[in-house]
């Protein structure tokens, strides 16, 4: 993981939040628009260190709620608390198989959003809600598992334009070579 | 395996949130309008390449569709000449009676178009983002309308943008009346989260004759909706409370799905 990576994360933390504000295609169609703070976040937990994990939780936060009606500072917690569990917990997932980012997107995708809401009546705020919410939920949680894998392949491809790769070790070692015939 | 440097971040990130989340309302105003003007520049962009396209989409269109739409609009502005003339009498008269009654004189409407520029990304509020400011005169707790009806009032005001919070949001309720023959009056609030053109309308009396396609339109009671403001239609209505009280669903007047313009109607 290079400085470069963080960065790309970090922009594309800000373009994710932007595009969320900018374009209400999906919302028109779907009747919810798709988060993908919390795919990123899981990118950002498994593939990244901990400062870009926390970056991310941090700034995308911020700007998340700069650009809605939410309390500032409210959508900080849900995406730190889903990035430090996968974080802390990443050596245990496969996280180069499809299926296993669309799983953990899913999961993020599901749970932020419900922490996030608890929060909001925590904080004596009064969000909208009603039975149409859980197909919200739904939307936003199959979006989300969507878009992780789709998250992954972009910095993949990012990844291989942008850095060296690091040659693989061979396996031959002199010491142990095997010599025929006499000197 | 958790670390100290974990636990160290996590111990940072719970007491940044708690502080952000404990400061006052005006310092989360300002440090909204400092962070919100990141993107600034990609708000540019984005109108930049709208005009863009909507000027690609004019140089397209054929001659003759424009020249027949050029002969609709002239037609629709001379109907709406005749309308403004006979408004303006009716206008006058109504000054006159009100000066020969004694009224208070009602002051013209003075309104500002905006632009809508961001929506709201997250599914449990219903707030836009308009590009006029303070520095337009914006305040907070202005009347936003389109020619079609009201849409909402603005909640936050920056320097260059407002935020406008929808009718059907839950920090937007409108004292209204029903044009039925008794008057009825009641208060549009929230209906659901996903249909955000229809809306409730509450504390309706309970012998209230309702039909559908009645017109509601604002009551001018709670001192921010001036009187007479279209707000939509009634759908259907049915007992609630033990009948204690009338509830009506309400199909809004302007589309707030669609909408990329609106009216902020000036003190």
């Amino acid at each position: 993981m290079t400085t470069l990576n963080s960065i790309l994360v970090l922009v594309a933390t800000f373009l994710a939040v932007f595009w969320e504000a900018a374009f209400d295609g999906i919302r028109h169609f779907l009747g919810a628009q798709i988060d993908l703070l919390p795919a990123l976040m899981v990118y950002a937990s498994l593939c990244c260190g901990l400062a870009t994990m926390t970056a991310v939780a941090v700034i995308g936060g911020l700007l998340f709620d700069t650009l809605s009606a939410n309390p500032l500072g409210i959508t900080i917690l849900p995406l730190f608390v889903c990035g430090f569990v996968l974080y802390s917990q990443r050596e245990l997932v496969l996280r180069n198989q499809l299926f296993a980012q669309a799983v953990i997107g899913l999961a993020a995708s599901a749970i932020v959003p419900l922490l996030t809401v608890l929060l909001l009546l925590t904080c004596s705020t009064a969000p909208l809600l009603g039975w149409g919410s859980l197909w919200q939920w739904l939307v936003m949680a199959l979006g989300g598992a969507m878009a992780t894998p789709v998250i992954f392949q972009f910095f993949e491809l990012f990844d291989r334009a942008l850095n060296y790769r690091r040659t693989a070790e061979t396996s031959f070692r002199p010491d142990r070579e095997i010599r025929r015939g006499r000197k | 395996m958790i670390r100290r440097p974990h636990y160290l971040a996590l111990i940072l990130v719970v007491f940044l949130a708690l502080v952000l989340l404990n400061l006052p309302g005006h310092a989360v105003m300002r440090l909204k309008l400092a962070i919100g003007s990141v993107f600034v520049p990609l708000l540019g962009l984005s109108n930049s390449s709208h005009q863009l396209a909507g000027e690609a989409s004019e140089r397209l269109l054929p001659r003759s569709e424009l020249l027949k739409e050029n002969e609709t609009l002239r037609r629709e502005q001379q109907q709406h000449r005749f309308e403004s003339l006979q408004t303006e009498e009716t206008t006058r008269e109504n000054a006159r009676l009100r000066q020969l009654l004694g009224w208070e004189q009602k002051a013209p409407w003075k309104l500002k178009l905006a632009k809508i520029i961001l929506r709201e990304p997250a599914n449990w509020w219903r707030t836009v983002q308009i590009d006029l400011g303070s520095r337009d005169g914006v305040r907070v707790d202005l009347p936003v309308l389109t020619p079609a009806g009201l849409v909402g009032r603005t909640s936050a005001v920056s320097l260059t943008r407002s935020q406008v919070v929808l009718v059907g949001d839950r920090s937007c309720k409108v004292a209204a009346i029903i044009e039925n023959e008794t008057r009825d009056a009641g208060i549009v609030e929230a209906a659901g989260p996903l249909d955000n053109s229809l809306l409730t309308l509450s504390y309706i009396s309970k012998d209230a004759i309702l039909k559908p396609g009645q017109r509601v339109v604002t009551s001018g009671l709670g001192g921010i909706f001036p009187k007479g403001i279209p707000i939509g239609k009634i759908v259907d209505s049915r007992q609630v409370e033990y009948g204690l009280y009338t509830e009506a669903r309400v199909q809004m007047a302007a589309n707030p799905g669609a909408l990329e313009e609106v009216w902020v109607l000036m003190p």
